[in-house]
């Protein structure tokens, strides 16, 4: 019976059922409050009755996700917005900084894959600055821009730019020979040959690396918005944290994951189309 | 003596042997082409025919010597100078119909896309790929199909002289036939001046109007230039039966198997020019092979 299903089928319920046994247990998991009047004397003496701040059941959690999903983008305040509009500020800071790299990282990845000059003369810079952690940047960011939010944006810059300058420069370099040859005995200038044969020759190399900086600047942005608050995914975890908001701590990590899990999908199906098969 | 009109002029090529010394692949060098004909060099792997041939595609720079088209020397690639290299080199990203459109873009910078398009057509039509299969990618073609379209690109494009670096190494023996066939069908429609590099001898035999021999390397030479004496249109059922075949077929399996080898490594002085090779039914069938080696290669 099992084998008339697709193989994608089969995962599908596989994964299903994984899911409601994990989120079972785990709600099984959670003791319920004891009602006040079963309390012992003793249990009230010491203050064990009182509310305390648990692990919330995966049912309080889903229900904390209707609500919130229901009404992403309301505004109550700096300390109250919805959830969407938090998803929002933190995209746009990632998105903002993961372009200017872009900007900066592809033509000087090309440079770098074009000259062995460039290359060597470079090499030595992106060797020391790439280990370092973004948010090492993050004070001396503060105090040059003196701007919580263009320093969000800088560290996403800075940390988003490596993988996209070194897969271009690896991609470029590797274009093969023969295709450059083409492009010679055509007779194509440069610029003809950098866009039509270097570019997309090394274009599924140059979307892997874009694909590695929009992950890593999507881990980064939570992080550097619990350091420079006052909104944004990462700030919105950070206060809930404050206000023993468990259940939101919780919704906020899921969106999190799901939200990259997009970004990430939408690499992936960018590499589909520009894939080619030598 | 005019000049023909491909001219290889005392052509010298050496490279890092990799242990410090030199390798000279080929020294003072010295052969040409006519306008419009179909010549073919053959020779052992490695004694340095795609390395003639990069140059006269102006892909690579001679240690010395010249290279003259038309009177003028060859510097750098060029349009009229159309390549077709051993591995196909088209652009995977491409289908088999935009790969063809790329170079006649490329010509012919002024054509409207629907002109470039109908031309593109057309020379694919010419090799027989037609439909659907035009717009394939090139990895969901076959080799022989593959083979076509480089043939259809290069030709498109109206160059003056083609190079083809053993265009059909990578195919079975009935497809081959068909290409060739093909191949001498766009070729002999046009002025079109033809420099081939191939491993078979028979293949050479059926395209060429000439054949250059070349010795073993290093200090290889481009030893004979061999006529063929069989009447066009040729085709690979026919020239068997001409008279001429098979004595051309054991002069070139004769050099291949032996004397190339007997020739080779031996550095000459001065400029080298090929010895010119007729065999025709009326004279001996096989030139004796016995005679002193460097006798025949004196330079004619
Ligand atoms: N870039 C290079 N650097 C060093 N040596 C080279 C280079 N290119 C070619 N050679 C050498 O020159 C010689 C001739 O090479 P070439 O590729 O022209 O041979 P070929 O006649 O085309 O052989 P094949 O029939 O196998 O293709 C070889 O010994 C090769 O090792
Ligand atoms: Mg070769």
């Amino acid at each position: 019976m099992a084998s008339q299903l697709s193989l994608n089928q089969r995962a599908a319920i596989l994964s299903i059922v994984l899911l409601v046994v994990g989120l079972l247990i785990w709600e099984a998991a959670i003791p319920a409050q004891k009602a006040a009047e079963e309390l012992t004397e003793y249990e009230r003496l010491t203050g064990g009755g009182a509310p305390k701040a648990g692990i919330p059941p995966p049912s309080d959690v889903l229900a904390k996700a209707w609500e919130q999903l229901s009404n992403p983008f309301y505004d109550a305040g700096p300390n109250d917005k919805g959830i969407g509009i938090q998803i929002g500020y933190s995209l746009f800071r990632v998105l903002s900084g993961y372009f200017l790299a872009a900007l900066v990282a592809i033509p000087l990845g090309f440079l770098i894959g074009m000259s062995p000059v460039a290359y060597r003369a470079l090499n030595p810079f992106i060797q020391v600055l790439r280990p370092i952690s973004p948010l090492a940047w993050m004070p001396l960011a503060l105090f040059v821009i003196q701007d919580s939010q263009l320093s969000a944006i800088f560290v996403i810059f800075i940390c988003s730019i490596w993988p996209m300058l070194l897969n271009t420069a690896f991609g470029v370099a590797g274009v093969r020979q023969d295709w450059v040859n083409v492009a010679r005995t055509h007779e194509l200038g440069h610029l003809k040959t950098a866009f039509t044969v270097i570019l997309p020759a090394a274009a599924p190399t140059i979307v892997t690396g874009m694909r590695i900086s929009i992950g890593i600047a999507w881990l980064v942005i939570v992080a550097a918005e619990m350091l420079v608050g006052g909104t944004g995914i990462g700030y919105y975890v950070w206060n809930e944290w404050n206000n023993l908001d468990l259940t939101s701590v919780i919704f906020s990590i899921l969106m999190i994951g799901i939200v990259g899990m997009v970004l990430d999908a939408a690499f992936a199906a960018l590499q589909r189309t520009i894939a080619y098969a030598e | 003596m005019s000049k023909p009109y491909l001219s290889v002029e005392n052509l010298t090529q050496q490279f890092p042997d990799g242990q410090g010394g030199t390798l000279t692949v080929f020294e003072n060098a010295n052969f040409g082409i006519e306008k419009g004909e179909f010549v073919v060099i053959l020779g052992h792997s490695g004694c340095g025919k795609s390395t003639i041939m990069n140059i006269l595609a102006g892909l690579a720079e001679p240690t010395s010597g010249v290279v003259k088209m038309d009177g003028f020397a060859v510097s750098g690639p060029s349009l009229d100078r159309g390549v077709v290299f051993q591995n196909y080199s088209l652009l995977p990203w491409l289908s088999a119909l935009r790969n063809v459109q790329f170079g006649v873009k490329a010509r012919h910078r002024d054509w409207s896309p629907a002109k470039v398009l109908e031309h593109s057509r057309m020379f694919l039509a010419k090799v027989g790929l037609e439909g659907d299969v035009i717009h394939r990618k090139p990895s969901q073609l076959s080799g022989g199909m593959r083979q076509r379209v480089s043939i259809a690109r290069a030709f498109a494009n109206h160059p003056k002289l083609l190079l083809l670096d053993e265009p059909f190494g990578a195919l079975d023996a009935l497809t081959r036939g068909t290409i060739q066939e093909e191949l001498l069908k766009i070729w002999s429609g046009t002025e079109q001046t033809v420099f081939m590099i191939t491993h078979d001898i028979d293949e050479a035999i059926l395209l060429a109007d000439r054949i250059l021999l070349m010795t073993n390397g290093p200090f290889a030479r481009v030893a004979e230039s061999v006529d063929i004496t069989i009447p066009r249109p040729r085709t690979r059922t026919e020239i068997v039966d001409h008279p001429n075949y098979y004595a051309i077929r054991n002069h070139l399996v004769q050099f291949l198997g032996r004397r190339s080898k007997e020739l080779a490594g031996q550095k000459v002085e001065g400029p080298q020019r090929p010895e010119t090779v007729r065999i025709a039914r009326e004279s001996a069938p096989e030139p004796e092979p016995d005679a002193n080696p460097r006798l025949r290669a004196v330079n004619s």
